[in-house]
């Protein structure tokens, strides 16, 4: 089925989250040390006036058809700046 | 079973059931963290839900994901409307707003911090 040979790193999908959404804090770690299971924190301002589900699927975007296969999970935590304190 | 047939398919399951999952595995022995996940939260919750699960033919998961626009398994449809996959799933559990469009009671002692609750992968697939 899926490989999961060439697992992208944390810093990787960091600069292209920032790169896509200019102006974003990304923090992204790896949930099971083994590359395969990442979790972004993403706070940007492009997230206001989107749903959840808008939000998440901005951030999917810049991944394309890498999600579920180069990148085998990737969870999301996206806020606007405005609910972060 | 050709391509359109599939997404007939899954567009039958996900206008019949008012809670649908589509998941790695099934609810008995869900094959991933994040499926388990979901699948202990309609539990915890309460609610019935119907559940395909997308392993046994990677042409589900492809047609599904063209269809919601959503890249990852779990995906939740309440009412034929997708919601989310584990993370908010997981989201609106722990703020209620998942019980409230359930119609169900919120479970006593939801909200912990979230932190604690990272899912565990019970099984990485692949080769």
């Amino acid at each position: 089925m899926l490989s999961c040979s060439h697992v992208p790193s944390t810093e990787e999908i960091k600069e292209r989250i920032e790169r896509a959404l200019p102006g974003s804090s990304v923090i992204v770690t790896d949930l099971t040390g083994g590359g395969d299971h990442l979790r972004a924190e993403v706070v940007s301002d492009r997230f206001a006036g989107l749903s959840r589900i808008e939000q998440h699927k901005l951030v999917y975007g810049v991944f394309g058809d890498e999600i579920g296969g180069r990148i085998h999970a990737l969870s999301l935590k996206t806020s606007t700046p405005s609910e972060v304190r | 079973m050709i391509n359109e047939e599939i997404r007939r398919a899954i567009e039958k399951a996900i206008g019949g059931e008012q809670v649908m999952l589509f998941m790695k595995g099934v609810p008995q022995q869900p094959a991933c963290g994040f499926s388990a996940r979901v699948c202990a939260i309609l539990g915890a919750l309460g609610v019935e839900f119907g559940a395909v699960d997308i392993l046994p033919d990677p042409r589900i998961r492809q047609e599904l994901s063209a269809l919601s626009g959503w890249p990852t398994i779990p995906q939740l449809f309440v009412r034929g409307e997708l919601v989310g996959g584990c993370d908010i799933v997981t989201e609106m559990f722990e703020s209620g707003e998942l019980a409230a469009m359930l119609g169900v009671e919120q479970p006593a002692g939801v909200g912990a911090p979230r932190q604690a609750q990272e899912p565990t992968p019970l099984q990485i697939d692949g080769s």
